[in-house]
């Protein structure tokens, strides 16, 4: 009904409240970038402008340690969210749509322990239990640890989309002689794709920023930008993380920018 | 049921039952592996007697679960009374991840709501604003975070110049900026969640009752709540239980002058302390415990739903 | 998704396989605490690659090395009470007699600490004090005291920031009363645990991150600290001042200590004897503003170290003690008291 009196989409308040929770979630990023500039060591005291922390990430003593361990943060975040989200899809599928039997709930439970279990605990567990079977710490370890425990942050998101999509048009589509796999690829997945990227993003900050686990499952001489950083901070926080952190918000601001743009250029033709 | 709390058993249907072994594998392969087995061996842990400085002797001993719950004087020697620190510790980190949950609602349903009916290109957009700085450490955004809301910090020579307050406001170092950290360190975990869920909602349904003369915030009780509270309950799963055991950012901002659940159980891990049996024992209560809280959530939905 | 895989798995076989050199060694370090270019210097002149790993405090290293990871390292470097526990542990390996050429060049005062008696596991790396530092902007009394912790003036009451460390506090406590570290004597036990719950009223928080960043930002007029982090303090501009109590305050010294089942033993001896020569030591003294355990690094260190009043105690200074490694049935009472301090 067009006719309404007002726009029922729109609560009056939910912009506001959204423009604060920006508010939030940037203000001390603006903190960040603006002491990335700071000419003094100190990360409270301003001295003028000054671009030597930058200068110090490229050139400095650690710059090839910082450089490597961004580097792997990304590559085992990228890959752990994938999985996980992988995982995390045919596990929900197989738990809201495939009737109900004896494993649903306990394979519901075993999704969500990684979230129960304090963090400490599964690490220093894991360390012991690669131990335990012999398994050398690497990458590999830290990566495999990574899938686990982002497995439930990928899972919510994507079992809370399913929830809202009734079971009604898989089920017209396979009358229509679809088989079951066309019916969850051509039905199912790409009315699951908001839930399924917003699983996968949640899966990739948790990687991205997890420190207590990938510290203890890490091998000898890998470092990620968590462990880098907080070893670093034994030293006294200085503003070459800062830099570190604003630049990686300046390829990130890129990114999404360009996203922006493209999905602009789509809906213009 | 537990599951029943995010996955709300109404609309299963059977479309995939002859798959499910192949649809469930992938995830018990790993989860049973990389957490299953672990968790299973601190759970024998808890059982063991502890070595001093880390580590088990493997002889069974209940003495962890005494700690937890005995208090036996400094020494070790008087008589055996109830034990509330840990009681306590443990109510105080359900209080605060409560109330960080519910802030975690009241800033992230509006937001996802907003997200959400944007047009669908920009949707993606908006999620990634949302993300974004959390590519940042946290350290970093807690660090920064406490910069701002110091006494003599940006927050309150703001307020102080617009005359809001005549005193700064001291945030620093109380049960409020606890309650901020752990708020600010899952914030979109609230707001993804509900974003996927409203996305889904048929704007027809409100169109419909407001055609029957319900009021915008009739319509948003009754009608649009209910639909997305899979999205709703799958997201404060996501704050309230992580908060749990969290303990970074209420520690820097909130000042460590008390035990959180998750300090308490890292300084058995990796403090002085050194006592794994009695780290693995409060984990598995803490397991416990919020198994039973979903438990609860999870019965008293189903109760309203039928 | 396979296509993504196979490029990942690319780069991380690449990441693994750095450039092979004649032989190898694992440290585990902490993070910043020993410059590149000394590690450089090392591999060229013994052809040796070396591989770092790092870790964030001296119990996280004791419960790694725990959980298994004894036997993928050659050296660690373990705070001195950490020596005692570690060797205690069995956790490491013994310098047997001439295995190290250059330990001639260990200072007397450092040849036989009491945590590695003879350094039968260990060699001396840097050293420093922790006490704490005050901001001489909000208090211009005696600082030189502990009252200035456990029983502050009004001016300080509610601005101090304790490291969250039990035994950084604990340590500070005894020299405060006067008891032992390690005291088994119930009364003094007591006392002390009373004395730290009276105390905590006029803390405003624990923490050691920020142990520095709260001191020059003012937030903090008080902060427990390590000498090299009151320094940095000091020259980042905060008007504080680093205090060296009459009760005492704490010493504390890192050490090179070699690992049971090391991988590759006699490179981590060659790297412990290249440590010991007072060029190199002074590089990583210069770097992280400590102070070495050598004999004859003087000629090669930063002259404005000589005179930084953080490593100069004053004549009225007490006596710097180790942190004491207690024995269980004692150690169990000083974590229910910690316990108590922060339920």
């Amino acid at each position: 009904m067009s006719a309404s009196r007002y726009d029922l989409r729109v609560y009056p308040g939910f912009r506001a409240i959204t423009i604060l929770c920006l508010v939030i979630l940037y203000a001390p990023l603006l903190v960040v970038t603006i002491y990335s500039f700071n000419a003094s060591p100190s990360i409270t005291n301003w001295e003028g402008v000054s671009l030597r922390w930058y200068a110090d990430v490229f050139t400095g003593p650690e710059s090839g340690k910082f450089k490597l361990a961004a580097r792997n943060s990304f590559v085992i975040a990228i890959i752990a969210a994938s999985v996980a989200t992988c995982i995390a899809t045919l596990s929900a599928t197989a738990i809201l749509r495939a009737g109900k039997y004896k494993l649903r709930m306990l394979s519901f439970g075993l999704i969500s322990l990684p979230l129960m279990v304090p963090e400490i605990v599964t690490a220093v567990a894991t360390l012991i239990f690669f131990n335990a079977i012999g398994f050398d710490r690497g990458l590999l370890t830290i990566l495999l640890a990574h899938i686990a425990f982002c497995i439930p942050f990928a899972y919510l998101p994507i079992a809370a989309r399913m929830q809202g999509i009734e079971a009604t048009y898989e089920q017209a589509a396979m009358d229509l002689y679809a088989t079951r796999r066309q019916a969850f690829t051509r039905i199912l997945l790409p009315l699951m794709a908001p839930g399924i990227v917003s699983g996968f993003l949640l899966a990739f900050i948790v990687s991205l920023d997890d420190f207590i686990i990938t510290n203890f499952v890490k091998g000898a001489g890998i470092e990620t930008l968590p462990t880098a950083i907080f070893g670093a901070v034994k030293q006294g926080i200085k503003p070459n993380i800062m830099a570190i952190s604003t630049m990686l918000l300046g390829v990130s601001v890129v990114m999404v920018t360009l996203s922006w743009l493209i999905s602009r250029k789509d809906k213009t033709k | 049921m537990a599951g029943g709390a995010a996955t709300g058993g109404s609309s299963t249907s059977d479309t995939y039952a002859e798959a499910r072994t192949w649809l469930l594998l992938p995830a018990w392969v790993t989860l049973g592996i990389l957490v299953l087995a672990p968790v299973t061996m601190m759970l024998i842990y808890s059982f063991l007697t502890k070595e001093f400085r880390g580590g088990v002797i493997w002889e069974f001993s209940l003495s962890a679960y005494d700690q937890f719950f005995f208090d036996r004087g400094l020494f070790g020697d008087d008589p055996p009374r109830i034990e509330w620190t840990y009681i306590q510790i443990f109510w105080r980190s359900i209080w605060q991840a409560g109330a960080a949950t519910l802030l975690s609602l009241v800033i992230g349903f509006p937001t996802a709501y907003f997200i959400a009916t944007r047009a669908p290109a920009q949707r993606t957009f908006w999620l990634f604003l949302v993300t974004i700085p959390y590519w940042v450490n946290l350290l970093i955004r807690t660090v920064s975070m406490k910069f701002l809301l110091r006494d003599q910090g940006p927050l309150n020579e703001a307020l102080l110049g617009i005359g809001i307050i005549s005193e700064p406001l001291s945030i620093v170092n109380t049960n409020v900026a606890v309650q901020l950290g752990l708020f600010y360190s899952y914030l979109p975990f609230m707001v993804l969640p509900i974003y996927a869920a409203v996305e889904r909602y048929n704007f027809t349904l409100s169109e419909a009752a407001a055609d029957l003369y319900a009021s915008r915030w009739t319509v948003l009780r009754r009608i649009l709540l209910p639909s997305v509270k899979p999205g709703i309950i799958a997201g404060c799963i996501l704050v309230f239980v992580p908060s749990m055991g969290s303990f970074l950012a209420p520690d820097l901002l909130g000042g460590a002058k008390n035990f959180m659940i998750g300090s308490l159980i890292e300084e058995q891990f990796k403090g002085n302390a050194g006592n794994w049996p009695f780290g693995a024992a409060a984990s598995m209560i803490l397991l416990t415990l919020v198994l039973i809280i979903l438990l609860i959530f999870a019965r008293q939905q189903s109760k309203a739903e039928s | 998704m396979k296509k993504l895989m196979t490029t990942t798995a690319a780069a991380l076989a690449l990441t693994a396989g750095m450039a092979a050199a004649e032989g190898k060694l694992v440290v585990y370090h902490w993070f910043e605490y020993i410059p590149q270019e000394v590690l450089d210097k090392f591999r060229e002149q013994h052809d040796v690659e070396v591989v770092m790993d790092t870790y964030d405090s001296n119990e996280a290293l004791l419960a790694s090395l725990k959980a298994g990871a004894i036997g993928t390292y050659d050296v660690a470097v373990p705070g001195d009470y950490m020596v005692q526990i570690m060797a205690g542990e069995g956790l490491l390996d013994t310098i047997k007699d001439g295995e190290l050429a250059n330990k001639g060049n260990i200072l007397p005062q450092w040849a036989d600490p009491s945590f590695d008696p003879g350094r039968a596991h260990s060699i001396p790396y840097q050293w420093g004090s922790t006490s704490f530092a005050v901001n001489r902007d909000v208090f211009d009394g005696d600082i030189n005291t502990t009252d200035i912790l456990f029983n502050p003036p009004a001016d300080l009451s509610g601005k101090i920031n304790m490291l969250d460390s039990q035994g950084e506090v604990m340590a500070m406590a005894a020299l405060h009363m006067g008891i032992p570290q390690c005291s088994t004597d119930r009364d003094q036990l007591k006392a002390l645990n009373d004395m730290l719950q009276e105390a905590k009223v006029h803390w405003a928080s624990f923490n050691s991150d920020t142990a520095k960043e709260v001191l020059v930002s003012g937030d903090a007029a008080v902060g427990q600290i390590y000498d090299g982090f009151a320094a940095k303090a000091r020259e980042e501009g905060a008007n504080t001042e680093y205090a060296f109590p009459t009760q005492g305050y704490i010493v504390w010294m890192d050490n090179v200590v070699l690992l049971k089942d090391a991988p590759n033993r006699d490179n981590a001896l060659k790297f412990m004897d290249f440590l010991l020569e007072p060029e190199n030591i002074a590089a990583v003294t210069n770097y992280a503003r400590y102070v070495s355990g050598v004999d004859g690094v003087a000629p090669f260190l930063d002259p404005a170290l000589a005179t930084q009043p953080e490593s100069n105690p004053p004549a009225t200074a007490g006596e710097g003690v180790f942190i004491q490694v207690c024995d269980q049935a004692t150690q169990e009472v000083y974590d229910q008291i910690w316990t108590n301090l922060k339920k």
